[in-house]
């Protein structure tokens, strides 16, 4: 194989209509395996419309799914046992314990072994720390532990992908931790693992890879440093003589120096040598308080590419 | 070969959420309240009834309780049994997407056509609980209040206990063959929606649109066509020689049911964007 086999999920101008709609308007993604690849968009943008599509659960509109190298959805019955998914939020049958939600879920895959059935429930269990409340009625389960129980069952085979769909949503702090941990230990499994997210922080922390959904389409795709270099870093520096100071950062080829009150910003190299500029003003007698170099936050980037505020967009 | 590919274990998962569940022994104890509570009636009252009057079988139960089961399957036939199944019907698969199980069962993977047979046959197991439950707690009870004895047969003849029983289960039997075709199109209207109650609703009008037009003289070309039909035949399980050419159509017209409806929601199911 070529190129592709190196890559877990690939959709080529992948395209879904509702109605007049376009919830997902032709988007390309290479999730490179063993990668921790971020999906991050606002909340509406199309992600779980996509992770539908990735899965099965939706049909196409137009364009090609390639997952661990099967075409989907003509092989999804060969891609899907290697893939472990959490779509949308945990869903169990209430009135049924745990561990039995479990045994449900893996009954239901033809291929899988039902002599080792009971082994793989309770150590999927015991990795995402429910043991304790495995005979337990689901209905009598928190939100967070019925979060862990979808994780659980997205575990329950040996995999090589998981797609996991805001798996700290509704979590407590803590619970979150635990989950990003969690992730972590997977991901230095070797296991790829497609995470949608609205949470910025959420994928900085976890993510070696990020694609930027809006409003259906990709608008940014690539690894975490990739995407963080497309930003502006910035001199910042606070002066006793301001105008003096402009002049010559000016002389040193700095433009656009915005002036608010001592504070000089301009925009400046991300390689830029501030402790020669510190020099520079000092040795021309400048008191410098503070001189400092800024360099993009991907949360500036996200607004710039996403936009701001709570309006759907559609 | 049948283990595997349809998947013996996924059937048995089927039957244990089945019947883990409390609503469906609600169901079922409910079914077994309806002979009890005739019986009881029956017992209780002091006038006896002459001989033909009220529901067919009626006047009999005071002289064998074996008639109770038979007599409580014809007072359940056209409305209570429909019901509780029509329950089971419409949950199979709005039941799982409702509760969002769906996707999971889906991306399992469960195929879509093995999850429609697996579900199809759950709602038969289903009624074969119900149609026995009935004839077993009909006997239970008869043979408490009432004497119980070798059966006069619609025909005048007398069979004797055992054979009375195997004809008891022989009902239970073939009401279930009866109820099929509705639970086939019970299996399909349940792919339209994310709404159980919905479906289960559905499934109620229909089989009591099938009964009314069942009644109506003037449609008596489309009488034998509907799902209904043949529903308060099984008494001619209570003739000697038994009579089953009635079961034979019956037969006939719940497999064509089966095989429309079931290419119905074959087709609905697997073609579905699931988005519940």
């Amino acid at each position: 194989m070529d190129s592709s086999s190196n890559l877990a999920i690939e959709t080529a101008g992948l395209v879904k209509q509702f109605g007049s709609q376009r919830a997902v308007a032709g988007i390309s993604l290479s999730v490179p395996r063993g990668s921790v690849f971020g999906f991050l968009g606002p909340n509406g943008s199309g992600k779980t419309t996509t992770i539908r599509m990735l899965l099965g659960l939706a049909d196409v509109t137009e364009g090609e799914i390639t997952l661990l190298g099967n075409s989907i959805p003509k092989d999804l019955d060969t891609a899907l046992p290697k893939v472990g998914a959490l779509v949308e939020g945990p869903a169990f049958y209430p009135y049924m314990s745990g561990r039995n939600n479990l045994f449900r879920m893996d009954a239901a895959d033809r291929n899988s072994d039902a002599k080792t059935r009971a082994s793989r429930v309770d150590a999927a269990l015991d990795r995402v720390g429910l043991t304790n409340a495995a005979s337990k009625k689901v209905h009598a389960y928190s939100l967070g532990m019925k979060q862990r129980l979808g994780l659980a069952n997205a575990l329950l085979k040996p995999r090589e992908l998981l797609v996991l769909d805001e798996p700290t949503n509704g979590l407590d702090p803590q619970g979150t931790r635990e989950v990003r941990n969690l992730i972590r230990s997977l991901a230095s499994e070797g296991i790829t693992i497609f995470l949608s997210s609205h949470l910025l922080s959420e994928i900085e922390q976890l993510c070696t890879h990020v694609a930027v959904m809006s409003a259906g389409s990709i608008v940014a795709q690539g690894s975490l440093a990739e995407l963080r270099s497309h930003g502006q870093s910035r001199l910042i520096a606070k002066v006793d003589d301001v105008d003096k100071s402009v002049e010559l950062l000016q002389a040193q080829g700095f433009a656009k120096i915005k002036i608010s009150g001592d504070q000089l910003t301009t925009p400046a190299d991300a390689e830029l040598d501030v402790a020669g500029i510190n020099q520079l003003l000092v040795k021309n007698k400048i008191g410098v308080s503070e001189i400092r170099l800024e360099h993009p936050s991907l949360e500036e980037y996200f607004v710039d590419l996403t936009g701001e505020g709570f309006e759907v967009v559609r | 070969m049948f283990a595997k590919s349809l998947g013996l274990s996924l059937m048995l998962s089927e039957l244990k959420v089945m019947f883990t569940r409390r609503r469906t022994w609600a169901m079922l104890f409910a079914i077994a309240l309806i002979p009890i509570l005739l019986a009881t009636a029956v017992y209780l009252s002091a006038d006896r009834l002459a001989p033909g009057e009220g529901p067919p079988f009626l006047d009999r139960v005071t002289q064998n309780g074996l008639f109770t089961g038979f007599t409580a399957m014809l007072l359940a036939m056209p409305l209570f049994l429909p019901l509780t199944i029509s329950v089971v019907a419409g949950d199979t698969i709005a039941g799982e997407a409702g509760l969002g199980t769906l996707r999971y069962l889906l991306i399992a993977p469960v195929g879509r056509a093995r999850l429609l047979v697996v579900k199809y046959l759950g709602t038969i197991a289903f009624t074969l609980a119900g149609t026995f439950t009935l004839m077993i707690a009909g006997a239970i009870i008869g043979a408490i209040y009432f004497p119980v004895g070798p059966i006069t047969l619609l025909s005048g003849d007398v069979i004797q206990i055992p054979e009375a029983l195997w004809r008891m289960a022989l009902v239970a039997l073939y009401t279930t063959v009866s109820m099929m075709g509705m639970l086939a199109l019970g299996l399909f209207i349940s792919t339209l929606t994310t709404i159980p109650v919905g479906a289960m609703t559905g499934v109620l009008i229909a089989s009591g649109v099938s009964q009314i037009l069942d009644n109506l003289p003037q449609l008596s070309w489309l009488h034998e066509w509907l799902f209904t039909h043949y529903w308060l035949d099984f008494a001619d399980i209570l003739r000697q020689p038994m009579e089953l050419s009635s079961f034979g159509s019956n037969l006939l017209l719940q497999l064509g049911y089966i095989a429309f409806f079931g290419a119905l929601a074959y087709g609905r199911f697997t073609s579905k964007d699931i988005l519940s």
